[in-house]
């Protein structure tokens, strides 16, 4: 099974520890790991902000990079999502694009849906208290949980894999899926109210005890951690697959 | 009216300044998206009823002249006289047109985020006539002279202490008396008054049944039955899409609506227009008023299913933290940033950015309208309009340029890496990043891309 990994502009630079943990981690389940280098920014920003050909030639370049793998798998639910289910504002008669979409995972979901996995390749004591950040578009594009607006039965796919950590303590803030105000180029477009939002949602994850917020996506991970540090506050955001791979207490 | 100048990132900070008043905003509001989870959780059809509400609106859509035409002969059946608009100045001339010929000198009015969208009051008060709002909440924003901040609850964004100190001024109440039934009583006694006085009862409308001619109007205060009831004249003015095709379909909406709404299982008064009492007159005046040209765009036509029920603001975490007054449009949150730019992309354009895209409004929305697509979709139109501006676009040409070039990318990437942490806070604390209380992340020697190559050539 080759599979590829799709690393994020800004993960590839400013977190590379959990690309890298990303990668053992799959490595660690006897995955045969690519990392095509060609590979630069999927886009999202360019959409998002109503670049449409940028934004489409981003999708037609991305799925020239990876179409020949048998996955692609990501450690961030933002940019899977764009890639898995906005490329077909852009290119949605691409053959190869068609082709691609469905091998497209995010990394908690390939683990649960194609490896299914039931323990972690080398097991893992983590004896803190966590508060999960449920990212918005795993959320709400990937369907990784239940969001709290529908009325459907409850599942969580952060809180089924952290399952297999022994010693950790799960917790769920207060709103458990309100956004964090992060929201891409809405960060530094309307910095107040993103700042604002991201405050309140430190402050929810506070208020559960736990040590670290632990979520699947760095960029939410980073708009709270500018806003910890700026703060001083003691708590820590990890990514999830920081904690998957047992390097969680060393960050 | 209300001001089209309005840039949502600049009002919203001057909002957040007082972040004690923001934060009680926030919380006012959230409660009410969790008053509206509990009732909705009651319903195990809940999701069931959106997908029909969806359904229904979409067939409706599908052939909405057709139903229109339906409802109108109905409706002329039944003795009503209905007219056409084209747009918002012509509704303000046919309702003007109707009162100056019986001689009108008050109007009372209900609800109707329509007649805001017109700018009716302003028209009328212009012609002598005397507009009286007897929603309580638009009540209290007339006499402060500005726009409703919700399109359910016109006076979220105030507090008890403020509108004692309004009544205190407009209707002479205690100074300082904040018990919000004694405001309430006072408003009530002041309202009476004007529902007595006046000549002609304007009111919304929230469902037009084509099947019937009957128009439905939902209120928790009774006003729009008072000010119907009362004096003679009844005009209702509805924009074209407020169309459903039979009496039957009508149950699916009345459960959906106050629930999204305000979490009740139902409002107060549901009330069925279908005639004018003896010796009345009823008018029902349809707008397009831009209405049409929504419908035929690919992209938007959907915003027209929406019922006014403005669950997607009471959970927009960034309406909450920023006010209604904070958009350009006279209907603000997720769908009036939609249907806002589908007005006028320059006026409004704004609005689109004003949304992180978490998606929550499109979930709460009980006939599922893809709000927030629908807002980075109102993006493209803004970048397409020349509405960005030039700094910001020039950044998104670069950023254009570096993803089909990766190896100017990652060495600009390291740039910042080298140069970010020499760079004196002093320079950096003022950035849109930085400036409202974040730091910058820690930037890591080297980058995957670079470690990944140190770990492949030891490996080989």
């Amino acid at each position: 099974m080759k599979v590829a990994l799709f690393i994020p502009c800004f993960v590839n630079d400013l977190y590379p520890h959990v690309a890298m943990a990303t990668a053992e981690l799959l490595e660690g389940y006897g995955v045969d790991v690519h990392y095509p280098l060609a590979q630069s920014c999927c886009g999202q920003p360019l959409s998002n902000n109503g670049d449409s050909q940028g934004a489409c030639d981003a999708a037609r370049r991305f799925t020239g990079i990876f179409k020949d793998y048998d996955y692609v798998v990501s450690p961030s639910g933002s940019c899977t999502a764009h890639v898995k289910h906005h490329y077909p504002w852009y290119i949605a008669d691409n053959a190869d694009y068609q082709a691609l979409q469905p091998r497209i995972y995010e990394i908690v979901e390939f683990l649960q849906d194609v490896l299914k996995v039931e323990k972690l390749p080398k097991p893992v004591y983590f004896p803190h208290t966590v508060s999960i950040h449920q990212s918005c578009h795993g959320l709400r594009e990937l369907g990784h949980a239940a969001p709290s607006e529908l009325m459907i039965p409850y599942h969580s796919r952060l809180e089924r894999i952290l399952q297999l950590v022994d010693g950790i303590e799960i917790k769920q803030p207060e709103r458990r899926d309100e956004c964090c105000g992060f929201g891409g180029t809405f960060s530094v477009d309307e910095p107040e109210v993103s700042v604002a939002m991201g405050e309140d949602r430190v402050a929810q994850h506070e208020a559960t005890g736990a040590q670290y917020i632990v979520g699947a996506d760095p960029s939410c991970l980073m708009h709270m951690g500018g806003i910890i540090r700026h703060r001083c506050r003691p708590i820590r955001p990890l990514h999830i697959v920081e904690i998957l791979t047992g390097r969680g207490g060393a960050a | 009216m209300k001001n089209d100048n309005i840039n949502h990132a600049a009002a919203a900070a001057a909002f957040l300044q007082d972040r004690e008043q923001a934060r009680w905003h926030d919380s006012a509001i959230w409660w009410v998206r969790q008053k509206r989870d509990m009732q909705a959780k009651q319903l195990p059809e809940w999701e069931q009823l959106r997908a029909l509400a969806q359904q229904i609106k979409a067939h409706t859509l599908s052939r909405l002249d057709d139903y229109l035409q339906q409802f109108q002969a109905n409706a002329e059946k039944n003795g009503v006289t209905v007219h056409w608009a084209a747009d918002a100045d012509e509704h303000n001339r046919i309702v003007h047109g109707i009162l100056a010929a019986e001689g009108v000198k008050k109007l009372v009015k209900s609800k109707s985020m329509l007649t805001e969208e017109c700018g009716l009051n302003p028209y009328l008060e212009q012609h002598g006539i005397e507009v009286i709002d007897t929603d309580l909440g638009e009540r209290i924003v007339q006499l402060r002279q500005e726009p409703p901040s919700h399109i359910v609850m016109p006076a979220i964004h105030l507090k008890k202490e403020q509108i004692s100190e309004l009544f205190h001024r407009e209707l002479g109440t205690e100074a300082g008396n904040n018990d919000p039934t004694y405001l309430t009583h006072a408003a009530r006694a002041n309202l009476r008054e004007h529902f007595l006085t006046a000549d002609a009862g304007l009111t919304g409308v929230n469902f037009a049944i084509a099947e019937t001619g009957g128009v439905v109007v939902c209120t928790n205060e009774g006003n729009a039955d008072l000010g119907t009831a009362l004096p003679p004249i009844h005009i209702a003015s509805m924009g074209l899409e407020k169309i459903i095709p039979r009496l039957e379909h009508l149950g699916v909406f009345t459960r959906l609506l106050a629930r999204s709404a305000i979490g009740s299982p139902i409002t107060t008064y549901t009330s069925h227009f279908h005639r004018a009492r003896p010796g009345g007159q009823m008018h029902i005046v349809i707008v397009d008023n831009g209405r049409s040209d929504i419908l035929g765009n690919d992209d938007f036509y959907q915003s027209l299913r929406c019922i006014r029920c403005g669950a997607c603001m009471n959970t927009c975490p960034v309406y909450r933290r920023s006010t209604g007054h904070s958009y350009s449009y006279i209907i603000p949150g997720p769908i009036g940033s939609t249907l806002g730019p589908s007005r006028d992309i320059k006026k409004h354009g704004s609005m689109a950015f004003a949304c992180t895209t978490c998606g929550s409004c499109s979930n709460v929305c009980p006939v599922k309208i893809n709000l927030h697509e629908q807002l980075v979709l109102q993006r493209k139109r803004a970048f397409d309009a020349g509405t960005l501006k030039p700094a910001k676009k020039m950044g998104l040409l670069a950023m254009r340029f570096l993803t089909q070039h990766p190896s100017l990318m990652d060495a600009g990437g390291k740039v910042m890496r080298k140069v970010v942490p020499i760079v004196p806070d002093s320079l950096t604390r003022h950035s849109a990043w930085s400036r409202p209380g974040r730091a910058l992340p820690e930037m890591p020697e080297q980058s995957f891309k670079e470690m990944w190559q140190a770990r492949q050539e030891k490996k080989s």
